[in-house]
């Protein structure tokens, strides 16, 4: 027997302690794959298991989370007018970054998960592997500076009352991850819209570095890096600068079309992700990347991906032709290389759980999704981007879409015994 | 016609070729143009495009001409082409072999072969094996304790009743073997798990009396099938069960191919049995009202043996796919598919040649071509046995070493059998294989030994022809389903699993109805099993499903 796994069975609680027991036997088959045997049915089974699909889709997403650390520091730098080149300090945005990044993937996982446990235990089965991937997605759809107490209410609500309440995982109907983001932007929405909110520490008057959290952190790093010989956080920079507003593209296109987007950002920096959002969707690059990895592994459905492109391609065309505000006017092309709609198409809409189950299903669902999402994103005054809300939206209508690709197929069936007969 | 012989280009290439000639003549005619000022390039290109559109209007007329000519002088065929332009099909769709030429061919695009190590091969051998049962556990929907009409010390000979089900009492089962009746073994509530027989080696076997097929009508070859035990070969869906004499089906349906992980291959099994399956053939179609359907395998190198594509008094239609296309469950759908309030009945190739046995040499010849397969054989290989033989004996001196598991049928659908117990009597393969009961550190996400899988997490879709060594572990634990089309891309029928299997589980019969259950046997689903994400019990909640209904009548 392996040693480390008579090691790790020594740790073994016993089973009358079940909120120990469940944590245990979570932690102690994803170390090692369980002896079980087949029986009773087909005697093999294919390789593939839940934990190998969500863990597919978090190694999909490992791209969006290293330059998302990147560019949280990157943003904040630049909003002070520090080290604004790309490659300046790297190991201070880096380190600024895995500083704002870390507590919210921490709080992500231990909330979400200690439920999951929790509600694993109480029902006697074992934990379900779907929070593997809700919580590496959470903190990348996210303001930087989100305060850690909002997100754990907002992912205690979201997994109690939009999963657990359900049954767990495999009968949610909403997408959790978007309805921790929605919990948010109804619940607290000064932390999650408007100009300032996508820049970190971009508040700060005199941009102290050891008066806020972790300052002490900064400190430890400070000295590290000062005996190496390299740049340090120091007592703070310069300043932000009073224009600074911080605003994303899509504001930017609200108030001003293409034209004021343009102005401000190149449409190189909105494809790499060198702009101010949520932590993880900015770089159309990886999340492109990512898609291309879910798409060929078959880990997400490439005809919702297609799909929410085509949908969403269609919609821009309709309101090109429309063009009766600056928005509807940004050349339909361009919707892809400003906010989310690439992120969201490959990582949230194609949540097997709560997306469409069939394949004529999944297309209408894409599209459908596609279209409303350009719709709330162009029209909506008050939120310009449109994929959680519109996502969350025909996750509610796709148990009623495959209902009508089944009647279609019953019906079917029924018509083929009448024409026999 | 002699016009039309030549221009009966069959060749995809020389039609391609053509296209891309005209082409080039075409290109070649615009950059002529080319030379004059580049500023007026737009409008070249504008010339061009025109007289490439006129020259393709000219082209799609005469193509038309031909089209009607071949139409109106009754020569254009589904095989046959006449058009210039390649038909979408030929470009994309699949192709079908030679062989096929002039036939029925379906191609399933959904499927998945499973490829094992440790297949049969070579020729067929007779098998030591002196102990044989039936198992009346094994005629799906028996009462649990059917009425034996033997003894333990009788001496039986081989076609002579054992048992009937008292609920069916004109169905006879009968002895396989000649021998003497060993031991009646009961199971849980006093039923009747087997009937043993040791075989006396004589073959004795009860004279039949001869049944003229050409005079007989159809309720005495009925009677006659009852009495002799014929009739437990023939079986009925919708639900598997053994067939209801009472019943005149719809039509018969014969798979002459199984796609399964390890199966035997067909050709092998009816080699010098042409007769009898011929016969077997004849009769069944005295039994049904509608047809008898052959399903060939359309998708190897080489034609299936003669006997089959040579068969009369039977529609033939060719299938090429993966597993499962050689299901007769499948081919059902893809010929003419159970609606409700249909009956269709199955055999399996030998269960025809045992019938046709009957009446070409008066006897009832149980005797099965067994694949023994699987990689932990020393040497895997074909056996020729009798109908119901014990396991251990069929694996005797064979095995590499004693931590396996031996499958009576196939990995997906095959029952797991003690070497003490038997072959059930549909089955003609036996598969051992390693059992998996073994912890592997981060098996889930880094496995040590390849295995087989659907999923393009694995490399193997890069290498579709690699042999596995497999064993019997879960690789995973049962979790709520979560899917991304996993089963519909294994699932070439017009059924959806996943919602069909959940109204099973809350027993809405009208779902189950109107999503296709009786259509379906375990078989039909159990690759959709292996390759569940969630690692769901689809063979079983499936039956569970059949018996349902069966039950509602």
């Amino acid at each position: 027997m392996n040693p480390l796994l008579k090691l790790f069975k020594k740790f073994e609680p016993s089973k009358d302690n079940k909120l120990a027991h469940t944590a245990y036997d979570a932690f102690f088959t994803f170390a090692f794959a369980p002896n079980e045997t087949t029986h009773g049915g087909t005697h093999i089974k294919d390789g593939m298991d839940l934990k190998r699909l969500m863990v597919h889709v978090v190694i999909g997403l490992q791209l969006c989370y290293l330059f998302g650390t990147w560019n949280i520091g990157h943003q904040h730098f630049l909003a002070l007018g520090e080290h604004t080149g790309l490659l300046d300090a790297m190991h201070l945005k880096i380190f600024y970054g895995l500083m704002k990044l870390l507590p919210l993937f921490i709080v992500s996982n231990v909330i979400g998960l200690g439920i999951e446990f929790w509600y694993a235990a109480k029902r006697g089965h074992s934990v379900e592997e779907g929070y593997l991937v809700t919580g590496a997605l959470i903190p990348l759809i996210m303001p930087p500076d989100l305060p850690l107490w909002i997100l754990a209410v907002a992912i205690a609500f979201a997994v109690i009352i939009g999963k657990e309440a359900f049954g767990g995982t495999g009968m949610n109907i909403w997408n959790i991850a978007l309805l921790t983001r929605v919990f948010i932007f109804f619940a607290y929405p000064t932390t999650i819209s408007g100009d300032e909110v996508w820049i970190s520490g971009i508040e700060k008057i005199d941009a102290s570095y050891f008066g806020t959290e972790y300052g002490f952190m900064y400190g430890l790093a400070d000295g590290l890096f000062g005996l190496l010989g390299l740049s340090t956080f120091g007592a703070g920079g310069a300043p932000v600068i009073d224009a600074y507003t911080g605003a994303t593209p899509l504001a930017l296109a609200y108030q001003g079309g293409w034209e004021a987007v343009t102005a401000q950002y190149s449409v190189g920096d909105m494809i790499w992700g060198t702009i101010p959002g949520s932590i993880g969707e900015t770089s159309k690059v990886f999340v492109v990347l990512g898609m291309i990895f879910l798409m060929v592994t078959r880990v997400a459905d490439w005809r919702i991906i297609v799909s929410l492109i085509l949908g969403a391609a269609t919609m821009g065309m309709i309101l090109n032709a429309w063009g009766a505000t600056p928005f509807m006017d940004v050349p339909w092309y361009h919707h892809f290389t400003i906010g989310s709609l690439l992120f969201a198409a490959a990582f949230m809409a194609t949540d097997p759980v709560t997306a469409s189950a069939t394949g004529t299903g999944k297309w209408v669902y894409g599209f459908m999704i596609g279209m409303l999402g350009i719709i709330i994103r162009v029209m909506n005054p008050a939120y310009p981007e449109g994929w959680m809300l519109a996502i969350l939206f025909m996750n509610m209508f796709a148990p009623l879409i495959d209902h009508y690709v089944l009647e279609a197929n019953v019906s079917r069936r029924a018509r083929r015994a009448a024409a026999k007969a | 016609m002699v016009f039309n012989i030549h221009i009966r280009m069959k060749n995809l290439h020389i039609k391609l070729s053509f296209l891309f000639i005209s082409l080039c003549v075409a290109n070649s005619a615009m950059a002529q143009g080319g030379l004059m000022e580049g500023s007026q390039w737009l409008t070249l290109v504008l010339l061009g495009a025109a007289a490439f559109i006129a020259f393709f209007f000219i082209v799609q007329v005469a193509d038309n001409f031909l089209a009607i000519e071949a139409k109106s002088s009754g020569i254009d065929t589904e095989k046959n082409n006449f058009s210039v332009f390649p038909r979408m099909g030929e470009l994309f769709g699949p192709s079908v072999p030679d062989y096929t030429e002039g036939s029925k061919v379906k191609v399933l695009r959904q499927g998945h072969d499973i490829i094992l190590a440790g297949a049969a091969s070579g020729s067929v051998k007779d098998a030591n094996v002196r102990t044989f049962a039936v198992q009346p556990k094994n005629f799906i929907g028996m009462s649990p304790i059917p009425k034996v009409v033997v003894e333990v010390g009788d001496n039986v000979k081989a076609g002579e009743v054992l048992f009937y089900d008292k609920k069916k009492p004109d169905i006879k089962y009968v002895s396989p073997v000649s021998g003497e009746v060993a031991e009646i073994k009961r199971a849980e509530k006093r039923s009747i798990a087997e009937i043993i027989i040791i075989a006396d080696q004589k073959n004795e076997y009860v004279k039949l009396s001869e049944f003229n097929l050409l005079h007989g009508t159809r309720e005495e070859l009925v009677d006659y099938l009852l009495a002799t035990g014929g009739w437990s070969l023939i079986r009925q869906r919708p639900y598997d069960i053994v067939a209801d004499p009472t019943i005149t089906p719809r039509d018969i349906f014969i798979s002459t191919f199984d796609t399964a992980p390890l199966a035997p291959d067909s050709n092998v099994v009816v080699a010098g049995r042409g007769a009898a399956f011929q016969r077997g053939i004849d009769v069944l179609n005295r039994l049904t009202s509608g047809k008898v359907y052959l399903g060939l395998n359309g998708g190897a190198k080489d034609a299936p043996s003669s006997i089959f594509t040579n068969a009369t008094n039977a529609e033939k239609v060719y299938f090429k796919g993966k597993h499962p296309a050689g299901n007769v469950g499948v081919q059902i759908h893809h010929t003419a598919a159970i609606n409700a309030g249909d009956t269709v009945w199955t055999l399996g190739v030998q269960e025809v040649i045992t019938l046709g046995a009957i009446f070409t040499e008066e006897r009832f010849n149980a005797e099965r071509v067994v694949a023994i397969a699987g990689a932990e054989l020393h040497e895997p290989r074909y056996v020729r046995t009798y109908a119901g033989a014990n396991m251990g004996e069929l694996v005797k001196d064979n095995l590499s070493n004693d931590h396996i598991r031996l499958v009576s049928g196939d990995v997906l659908s095959g029952k797991t059998k003690e070497s003490n117990q038997f072959l059930n009597y549909y089955d003609d393969q036996v598969t051992v294989l390693a059992e998996g009961d073994e912890y592997e550190m981060f098996g889930w996400l880094l496995p040590l030994k390849a295995r087989p899988s659907v999923s393009r997490t694995f490399p193997n879709f890069l290498f579709p022809d690699q042999e596995f060594e497999v064993d019997t572990n879960t690789h995973g634990e049962k979790r709520a389903f979560v899917m991304s089309s996993d089963y519909e891309r294994v699932m070439p029928m017009d059924v959806h699993v996943q919602p069909l299997m959940k109204s099973i589980l809350v027993n809405d019969l009208e779902r189950m109805e109107g999503l296709g259950l009786y259509e379906l046997s375990e078989e039909d689903v159990a690759l959709c099993e292996f390759v569940c994400t969630s690692k769901m019990p689809l063979q079983k909640i499936l039956r569970e499903g059949l018996n349902t209904m069966r039950e509602q009548g």
